[in-house]
């Protein structure tokens, strides 16, 4: 093929990290320390993911690689391209194509299967982090399940802005015993995170953690009884494809403030266009063909 | 009420080369409920010492001090405590109080922490800082910025809120003018009345024939050179 | 109002506590029975142990002999020292609480005053925002905080506020065991009082039983009901606050006491 080991890892360090993984999946929530390499990319573009997609993937796998819910984004297609030329293995835009699927910061929109495996790119895999900047406390406080802190963190939104105010990185509870930050997902996506069939990873390079979320976990978004978690989005429907019940990005058009709200995963709109759905500003979807 | 049985004390004074100084040897006398007893003697015959040793401030060497039930002597300190918050009071020449605290709430906390509701505890404070002529609009001040006499009286108030059947009075008329002397006198008399044991200091003499049925001349309790 | 002391029960039983640190010792041989709604104060100078002594007491150091008894809700008395790591930590969180001499030490300073006092709550089960605001709004009036202060950060109050603020965040629970740390330590001497004045008053209303270090012996002679005074590490006299400091029987509680001017 090349002059690279299988998906760039040396098998070694593949096997650490499937360890690492098989003990996270052993423990739903639980971040597992591993020892996280150098790798031909900088650390903020998904080292961590990487790590996790190279030790997953055989060569019969497709790899789907999203940002933001998009395929055609720099980081997406950098570490797509990555991988098609240290593994050499088949890659798709198309979800239900896919047999791993590498993600920043979204889940996707079509319902995931027992088939698929989903790697999150992790920066700060620590939910406590910003409340408690000890390590050695938010690990304790992990292992004796001391979270009030969390709800301080919520307590503090609601003080501020009237209402629990995290968009993302909404923390959550997983099967009644981890606090775990889901990455930064919009936590419209929280409620896909709980009883997926799928297999959910996460890679979190700079800092060295793997947690995993193995299929059918119960994870809970964390609130107060008179401020319950709410999984929002912008009340729009899509501008291109019409869908009401996916997640938008907002495209400023003009110098006239002059906006439109479409999809944040491509390959979900696209393929609806396709099918013929057409939204306020959509063609009839040729040009996505 | 009060039995003292030959109490021993002394001091030892480590940091002056071990010094051991008796003070008290073999005193014994007993107060009976309505009976107001004056301690006398010359100055630094031991009046104050054997005050403060009842009221369990002076450590006992030996012998027992009985206010009711309990054994100063030998009592632990949260006994010590529970008989002072009930059963024994102690108007001492000297007021110390937290600043910052209204003179009103100074005088009630007797009350307060015998679990006297609050207003109930003000009303009686009221009452006896009336009687005493301290002018009610210094009762929300704290009594730290008070003169004298002042204090002394808020003090003589302070020990009188609570019916204690046990009572220890330090000079209790000293540096108050006439009507203020017969106030305090008249508390005394009312204390006796209703049963308490009480024994007193009292320089001034007049006071102290109005008021004490006996007196006990500390001298007799004054350790003999050995 | 509770009636303090005389119960029959110690609320807190310390026997042979010892901590060594290698050759030093850091307190040896300390025993001790405290009850409910007692204060007891721990004086000595700095090295004395006495810091040693309330941080081995509230679980932060590990003792290498001793007991340390509490009588807890469910369970009655109960080695503190032999309990899991999550029992002892849910004791700190609803039967104890711990103020430390720097209120930064104890506070967040990076969450709100309400988020501060309503942490512990939280940590315990709480999960209603606007009981937990109000519980959080009554504490602060106790500590005569204003009400329109609960959405700032401790960070903009005064040293004095702080210490009220770190008070209410750890009572909030009800403790039934208060541990201090020279809590009037560091403050103006006009900002002490004020705090002398609300610990005593918080002592009587909630029935407190407080364990205070520090070497003001008249923060004690108004606080404490019972003095433990330690030197070397060792304790050289315990008793009555007002008879230790009046009549002290060991040579160095003689020293100490006739080192201070006037208390």
């Amino acid at each position: 093929m090349n002059d690279y080991t299988f998906a760039y890892l040396d098998e070694q360090t593949k096997r650490m990290i499937r360890r690492a993984i098989l003990k996270g999946v052993a423990i739903p929530g639980y971040q597992v320390p591993f020892a996280s390499r150098e790798m031909p990319m900088p650390y903020g573009w998904g080292t961590g993911g990487v790590q996790v997609t190279a030790a997953c993937l055989t060569p019969e796998d497709v790899l789907k690689v999203i940002d933001q819910g998009a395929d055609d984004t720099t980081n997406a297609v950098s570490i797509r391209k990555f991988f098609q030329r240290t593994a050499g293995v088949a890659v798709t835009e198309a979800t239900v194509e896919a047999s791993l699927i590498q993600t920043r910061h979204r889940i996707p929109e079509a319902p995931l299967t027992e088939a698929q495996i989903l790697v999150y790119q992790v920066p700060i895999p620590e939910p406590l982090r910003f409340l408690e900047p000890r390590e050695v406390e938010t690990r304790r406080m992990h292992a004796l399940e001391d979270y009030g802190l969390m709800h301080v963190k919520l307590y503090e939104d609601i003080a501020r802005h009237g209402e629990i105010a995290t968009a993302y990185a909404y923390p959550v509870k997983v099967e009644g015993r981890y606090v775990m930050d889901p990455s930064p997902i919009p936590k419209f996506d929280n409620p896909k995170l709980s009883d997926s069939p799928a297999l959910q990873l996460f890679g979190a390079g700079r800092e060295q953690r793997i947690y995993a979320l193995p299929p059918y976990t119960r994870v809970v978004s964390l609130d107060f009884d008179d401020h319950p978690f709410v999984a929002s989005k912008a009340d729009h429907a899509c501008d291109l494809c019409g869908a009401g019940d996916t997640y938008l990005d907002e495209v400023i058009i003009d110098d006239a403030g002059g906006r439109m709200f479409v999809c944040s995963d491509t390959d979900h709109c696209g393929s609806r266009r396709r099918a013929g759905h057409v939204g306020r500003l959509g063609v009839p979807g040729k040009e996505v063909a | 009420m009060i039995r003292v049985e030959n109490l021993h004390k002394s001091f030892t004074l480590h940091n002056q080369g071990g010094a051991v100084i008796p003070v008290m040897a073999g005193a014994s006398f007993s107060v009976a409920p309505g009976e107001c007893v004056a301690l006398i003697g010359s100055s630094g015959a031991g009046k104050s010492t054997l005050m403060r040793m009842i009221w369990g401030n002076y450590l006992a060497a030996s012998g027992h001090i009985l206010v009711g039930d309990t054994d100063v002597a030998a009592a632990e300190p949260r006994e010590i405590l529970v008989l002072r918050r009930a059963t024994l009071g102690y108007v001492s020449q000297f007021l110390r109080v937290v600043p910052r605290v209204p003179t009103i709430d100074v005088v009630a906390e007797p009350l307060r922490v015998l679990g006297v509701p609050a207003e109930l505890a003000r009303a009686r404070a009221a009452d006896l800082l009336t009687r005493l002529r301290i002018p009610e609009r210094l009762w929300a001040l704290s009594p730290t910025t008070f003169s004298g006499g002042e204090q002394q009286r808020v003090n003589i108030a302070r020990g009188f809120a609570h019916a204690y059947p046990a009572m220890l009075l330090d000079e209790p008329t000293a540096s108050l003018d006439a009507a203020n002397r017969e106030t305090v006198l008249g508390l005394i008399e009312e204390a006796k009345a209703r049963g308490a044991a009480i024994v007193g200091i009292f320089h001034d003499e007049a006071a102290r024939a109005r008021v004490a049925d006996r007196e006990i001349d500390v001298a007799a309790f004054t350790p003999r050179p050995a | 109002m509770m009636m303090a002391t005389g119960s029959a029960a110690p609320l807190f039983s310390v026997r042979g506590l010892t901590k060594r640190y290698g050759a030093r010792i850091g307190c040896a041989d300390v025993g001790f029975d405290l009850f409910p709604g007692e204060v007891m104060g721990i004086v000595g100078e700095s090295g004395s142990g006495k810091s040693t002594l309330l941080n081995c007491l509230a679980g932060h150091l590990v003792p290498d002999a001793g007991k340390v008894i509490f009588d807890t809700r469910t369970d009655g008395p109960r080695d503190t020292l032999t309990m899991s790591e999550p029992e002892r930590r849910m004791l700190a969180r609803t039967d104890w609480a711990f103020v430390h001499q720097n209120p930064r030490d104890g506070l967040r300073m990076g969450v709100s005053a309400g988020g501060n006092v309503g942490e512990r709550l939280m940590a315990v089960g709480a999960r209603n925002y606007g009981a937990i605001r109000a519980t959080a709004l009554d504490w602060l009036g106790r500590v005569e905080i204003a009400a329109d202060r609960i959405d700032d950060r401790p960070s903009g109050f005064s040293g004095g506020m702080q210490q009220r603020l770190q008070i209410a965040r750890n009572l909030v629970t009800g403790p039934r065991l208060v541990f201090m740390d020279e809590p009037t330590g560091g403050l103006d001497v006009s900002v002490q009082a004020r705090l002398l004045d609300l610990l005593r008053g918080l002592v009587r209303e909630m029935g407190l039983s407080a364990i205070i270090v520090t070497h003001d012996l008249a923060v004690v002679r108004l606080l404490a009901d019972r003095l433990m005074v330690m030197k070397g590490g060792h304790v050289v006299e315990q008793g009555l606050t007002d008879q230790v400091l009046d009549d002290p029987q060991h040579a160095y509680t003689q020293l100490l006491v006739s080192s201070v001017l006037q208390v």
